[in-house]
């Protein structure tokens, strides 16, 4: 198990993007086998699931599955959309792959298209990701140009149609049903779930949502077969998957590995600790998933499995790492005030429980904690956690939860000291930026 | 059917119904907040979470459909745990000082807060303070107050028909905002205030004026549309202070439309006359009851004997109780006369000839539900009838496709699939040419005395209209006000009725005011030949007897009319309000019961006859005018004014209990119809105003000071504006036969092309007269 680039492959040349580049890759060497083929769009889905590929926007739903959801025989219109919106803090692979890649996007979304009958489909793009909009449509240009989209793809009887819908920078608008709202014209506000998107979903049409880097691992799928992807990451966990490291280590950046990696390797790939500093924590599915302490952390290999089974979630793969340096109440009151500007205000335990989880963790980390306000974090948490429209809410609450569980002494050092138990020198060492008094 | 246990209960419901439906079926209440039966389901308050069997965590009640053998739990610990939760969130940024709010006593978030808050909080941090929006004269905000439920959001774009309230902003920032600079303009507004969970939408005029618990509810039914809309008058010291919804699904649902709602304020303004008066040359003086009743009696026997009973006669409000309306007749027959109308804006009464009872909606308010195919002729309709328009326009999101054949295209806020747009003096040819067209469609020949007005060719939109009827399953059509008060208001009527016969259509004319239906019955129209509204003000007779009428603004003759009762030797006014018309016309002016103040009747447009009692005391002196009437049936000596009680009037009138009440009928066989004369010139599209149609609301200063009190100007399409050398703002004068106005000239392309739309019921544009006369515009 290790580094293994599928989507990531051959991207050493300077014009990786362009259509002439994927095509020499290997590029729609799927769809057009496909098109020539007339390949049964049954056969699609369950060379899908044979991969075991898991929907790798967040929450691991295993993507066959999730296509075979979408009936078969609609009188209507059914839509496809690719999440984009990449907010989540840590999280910044599906950018590089619409950068470096985004013809494997469009061809997994044609081929996805192909699977479920879908007639138009949407790449939400990030608001605040000008240059990677610009190229996706130059990219959806030439498709169409080369007629791989748009009427009669390739000369078949399959019609497709894909236009880039560029958000506003909400971190909610990446929530699948707030997505949905905002191609409508809407606010970008989730949906009470059931109906599900598969049944009701854009302009209530049924609708099938997944990530980026979900859409661009099905052209591989479909051309090597769905046994040798899932045969790069272990059972249950099928292929590569795209890891955005960011924190104390010497070289940040996207890592494609085999999925059940040892974390070990993949640290050492972004170069190990910086400064050769003590691991201290690391959040390893993005900001939303537990914080898991770095002993614990040190025995998990990279799957959706391991990580869960050590009380966290894989999440988007945003792994955000932390060395001794690091203040954790400074750190759970930035991620805090995260979630409390990005609630879209529509559910009570989340508009509200968001604000207050916030103040308190921030009044903690400038001297003003309370004895109970441990209990009290805790408690907001729970009756914020499964009572929400959407996962925001439990979002918000399990780093308050893991922070708090694993990092108990550093907030109680807070509440009675008044102070950080990591000194503010040593922070602002750690960091290299400036850190300004805590209390 | 599904199997569901609620609280141990079993029970079956149907297919698609939420976990709230069911609970409400087995009368198990579940504390919510955004739920509203009449909305769309929202489920952001998270207040009905309860425990479902197998859900590892709380469901949503309102929003969690039932599945076959679920169990539910709405009072164990989960969900009660989770429910208080909820009600801890609701309540950190609350600002919890019910004493000064309005809402203190009749807020849900207070009440639940008993059952579901602690008594102390965790929260102690700042408070989120939001700032209030200007909603308009009638919603006061205080937006701090505000849970986020969006039940506003959800009226105004569900119901009302616009999304005139978004909620801004993100998180803890979110706020419920009206689009920037706007306010809340829909003749419904005042629903949200009802909806509102918290005090952070309150009624305006009532702002801080009394105390839920301070105040008397009685029921009571609304004067100002042909709907009956149920009423919960709330008194304080025998004085109106709030108009609420009496929930009747069949008729209002939950609703009021801010006629109905705010109206009352005109009850209680200063111009109320309150004490019997009597005029000495220019001067009036307060009298007692006696002397001014003897005083009318003795003048109005001697001017009647003098000038002969045909020279006498009665005008009568179309919003007066079934019982005044039949003492009143009553009381002109006794002396002799047949000069009794109540159709003050009516202009065309031929069709009295031939009618044979009164004219009505022709099918239940509750069946339009049924609907799926609507054609309204002559109607301002959203304005004129506000919560008619709202069940169609619900009726519409279910497949109910309407046609519109009316001089203004004003959106109606529900979709109109059909539309024509004649000038007034074009609407008998437009209907003309829908019934050639569903009668060729049909290859049905057409009644023989109509034939002369069938066209030779069609226009499209007449073919497609009739396309739209003739698709349908279940039609109806309707005259609105603006087709009854046309010119050749009958022959559009006999039209109307033939394009129904032809489709099979279901045929009403929805009527423009709270006795329109009833007036008919209680006999307030000529019978034997006697003078109509039109006849008895077009040249002035010798003695009047009027019952809460201003002439120039109650009648479609205007400033004419207001001249000709003024020419009279004797006028008797019934009167709750005093003003300069009504001193310069009368010379004894009797204050008389506004319906709040009387017992009597209305039957509303679906032939639903709905009896009331005075909810509050008279003022000063004043008395309900069917006792009024009823004294001076006595003491003119006339036989048949011996009522004990307004039930005893009633009875000679109709069967309170018969729905429809009998006599309706919209039939106008043999009718001799007349052609349309093409008028050269601009021709006037006159409406009467929501808030100008009856001497209450004329009187309610929030109603005329939100966006349709605004005072009449001269609305045109940009194409008549350029023909006339006009531009947007220019002040015109308007001419017509009988006199001129001053207006605004205005751009709206709602407006058929060779039309201005001056509002009538207004002093400015009164001297005009004539609701659809030519006019000449002028630039001043
Ligand atoms: C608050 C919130 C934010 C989310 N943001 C993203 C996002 O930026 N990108 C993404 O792919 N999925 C995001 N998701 C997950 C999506 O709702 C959805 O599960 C995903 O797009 C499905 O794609 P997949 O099955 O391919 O993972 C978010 C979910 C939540 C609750
Ligand atoms: S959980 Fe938060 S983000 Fe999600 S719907 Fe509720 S308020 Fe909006
Ligand atoms: S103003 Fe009232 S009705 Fe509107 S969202 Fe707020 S609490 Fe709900
Ligand atoms: S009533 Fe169900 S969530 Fe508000």
């Amino acid at each position: 198990m290790s580094a293994r680039n599928l989507i990531l492959a051959d991207l050493d040349g300077d014009r990786t993007w362009r259509l002439q580049d994927y095509l020499a890759r290997g590029g729609y060497a799927a769809l057009k086998k496909i098109i020539a083929e007339s390949t049964p769009p049954a056969d699609i889905i369950a060379e899908v699931k044979a991969s075991v590929l898991r929907g790798r926007g967040g929450a691991g739903f295993p993507t066959g599955l999730k296509w075979s959801f979408m009936p078969r025989s609609f009188p209507g219109a059914k839509y496809l959309a690719c999440n984009s919106d990449e907010g989540e803090p840590g999280t910044f692979k599906d950018r590089d792959i619409l950068r470096y890649n985004p013809h494997s996007v469009i061809e997994g979304m044609i081929i996805a298209a192909y699977a479920m009958g879908c007639e138009r489909g949407y790449n939400y793009i990030h608001g605040e990701i000008f240059e990677v909009y610009d190229r996706f449509e130059e990219a959806l240009a030439e498709a169409r140009a080369a007629g791989l989209l748009g009427d009669k793809i390739l000369g078949s009887d399959f019609s497709f149609d894909l236009f880039a819908h560029h958000g506003y920078g909400a971190y909610i608008c990446g929530e699948e049903t707030a997505l949905l709202e905002s191609i409508e014209g809407k606010k970008g506000q989730p949906r009470f779930k059931p109906p599900f998107p598969a049944s009701y979903g854009l302009y209530g049409k049924p609708t099938t949502i997944n990530n980026t880097e979900t859409f661009a691992s099905v052209p591989f799928i479909l051309r090597d077969g769905g046994e040798t992807f899932l045969n790069y990451g272990k059972p249950n966990n099928g292929g590569t998957k795209l890891f955005s490291i960011s924190g104390h280590v010497n070289r940040p950046g996207n890592y494609e590995i085999e999925l059940g990696t040892p974390f070990s390797e993949l640290l050492e790939m972004a170069g190990g600790m910086r400064g050769g500093r003590k691991l201290k924590g690391v959040i390893p599915g993005g900001s939303s998933s537990p914080v898991v302490p770095a002993d614990i952390m040190m025995d998990c290999t990279m799957d959706y499995d391991s990580i869960s089974k050590a009380g966290s979630m894989l999440g988007s793969g945003a792994v955000i790492v932390m060395d001794e340096t690091t203040c954790m109440v400074r750190a759970l009151e930035r991620l805090s005030y995260f979630y409390f500007e990005e609630s879209c205000g529509q559910c009570t335990p989340c508009r509200e429980g968001t604000g207050w989880l916030y103040r308190v963790v921030h009044r903690i980390e400038h001297g003003l904690g309370r004895p109970d306000d441990l209990d009290l974090l805790n408690s907001v948490t729970t009756n914020i956690m499964g009572r929400t429209i959407c996962a925001l809410g439990d979002a918000a609450s399990m780093p308050v939860q893991s922070f708090v569980k694993h990092f108990g002494d550093e907030f109680a050092y807070h509440i009675e000291h008044k102070t950080c138990l990591v000194p503010d020198d040593v922070q602002r060492e750690g960091s290299k930026i400036y850190v300004g008094p805590s209390c | 059917m599904l199997e569901i246990e609620i609280d141990g209960k079993q029970l079956q419901v149907a297919d698609g119904s939420t976990v709230m439906d069911a609970a409400n079926q087995v009368g198990a209440y579940i504390p919510h907040f955004c739920y509203h039966k009449k909305l769309s389901i929202a489920a952001n308050c998270r207040m009905c979470l309860v425990q479902v069997e197998k859900a590892p965590k709380p469901l949503p009640a309102c929003a969690t459909p039932v599945t076959n053998g679920m169990k539910v739990w709405t009072k164990s610990e989960a969900a009660v745990k989770a429910q208080k939760g909820v009600m801890e969130f609701l309540l950190i940024n609350h600002p919890l000082d019910c004493p000064i709010c309005d809402q203190g006593g009749e807020c849900q978030l207070q009440d639940l807060a008993v059952g579901y808050g602690e008594s102390k909080s965790r929260y102690q941090e700042e408070k989120r303070v939001v700032f209030n929006k200007n909603l308009g004269p009638l919603v006061a905000t205080d937006m701090t107050r505000c849970i986020h439920c969006t039940r506003c959001v959800r009226f105004t774009q569900e119901i009302a028909g616009l999304m005139e309230l978004g909620q801004a902003f993100r998180g803890e920032h979110s706020e419920i905002m009206p689009f920037v600079e706007k306010t809340v303009d829909s003749e419904l507004s005042g629903n949200i205030i009802d909806l509102c969970p918290v005090g952070a939408l309150t009624s305006k005029p009532f702002r801080f004026a009394a105390r839920t618990w301070e105040l008397a509810r009685r029921k009571s039914v609304s004067p100002h549309d042909s709907l009956g809309s149920n009423l919960i008058v709330q008194v304080k010291h025998d004085v109106v202070k709030r108009v609420l919804p009496l929930e009747n699904e069949a008729i209002n649902e939950c609703w009021l439309s801010d006629r109905d709602r705010f109206s009352y304020e005109g009850l209680n303004c200063a111009s109320r006359l309150t004490k019997p008066m009597i005029r000495q040359g220019d001067s009036w003086q307060e009298t007692d009851w006696q002397t001014a009743l003897e005083f009318a009696a003795t003048r109005l026997k001697a001017v009647v004997a003098a000038a002969g009973a045909e020279e006498f006669g009665a005008l009568l409000a179309s919003n007066a109780t079934v019982e005044e309306l039949y003492l009143a007749q009553k009381l002109v027959r006794g002396l002799g006369s047949d000069n009794v109308d109540f159709r003050l804006r009516q202009t065309d009464f031929s069709a009295d000839a031939v009618s044979q009872g009164a004219p009505w909606l022709g099918m239940p308010v509750a069946e339009i539900a049924d609907l799926n195919r609507l054609l309204v002729i002559g109607s301002f309709f959203r304005k004129d009838h506000p919560l008619l328009a709202q069940r169609v326009r619900q009726a519409a999101k279910r497949g109910l496709k309407v046609a519109s054949i009316h001089p203004t295209a004003d959106d109606w806020l529900l979709p109109v699939s059909a539309r024509m747009q004649p000038k007034p003096s074009e609407m008998v040819a437009a209907l003309a040419a829908v019934l050639k067209a569903v009668a060729d469609a049909e290859s049905k020949s057409v009644d023989a005395a109509l034939t002369v007005l069938l066209p030779a060719d069609m226009p499209a939109e007449a073919k497609a209209i009739a396309d739209m009827l003739l698709s349908g399953r279940q039609s109806a059509i309707w005259l609105g006000n603006f087709a009854m008060q046309h010119a050749q208001a009958a022959t559009l009527r006999r039209l109307a009725q033939e394009i129904a016969s032809i489709t099979g259509s279901s045929f009403g004319v929805i009527g423009d005011a709270a006795n329109s239906v009833g007036g008919y019955l209680a006999g307030a129209v000529p019978a034997t030949g006697g003078k109509n509204a039109a006849a008895m003000l077009s040249e002035s007779l010798k003695s009047y007897v009027l019952l809460n009428v201003e002439p120039s603004l109650d009648s479609a003759a205007g400033e004419r009319a207001r001249a000709a009762v003024a020419g009279a030797d004797f006028v008797v006014n019934l009167t709750a309000f005093n003003s300069p018309e009504l001193r310069a016309i009368s010379h004894v002016m009797l204050p008389v019961s506004p319906f709040t103040e009387t017992s009597g009747t209305f039957v509303s447009c679906e032939g639903r006859a709905q009896s009331f009692v005075a909810v509050a005391k008279p003022q000063g002196d004043t008395r309900p005018a069917w006792k009024v009437l009823r004294v001076m049936g006595n003491l003119l000596s006339l036989d048949g004014f011996d009522y004990n009680d307004s039930e005893a009037v009633r009875a000679d009138v109709l069967d309170i209990t018969a729905f429809p009440v009998a006599n309706l009928s919209n039939t106008l066989d043999g009718l001799t119809v007349s052609g349309s004369a093409a008028s050269a010139g601009i021709e006037r599209v006159a409406d009467v105003p929501i808030y100008a149609t009856d001497s209450i609301v004329r009187r309610a200063p929030a109603l005329q000071r939100a966006r349709d009190g605004a005072a009449p100007a001269a609305y045109l399409s940009a194409a008549t504006m350029t023909s006339l050398g006009l531009n947007a703002g220019d002040a015109v004068e308007a001419k017509t036969e009988q006199g001129s106005a001053r207006l605004v000239a205005k751009a709206d392309d709602t407006v058929a092309d060779g039309c201005v739309r001056i509002a009538s019921a207004h002093e400015t544009t009164a001297a005009l007269g004539g609701l659809s006369a030519v006019v000449t515009l002028e630039r001043v």
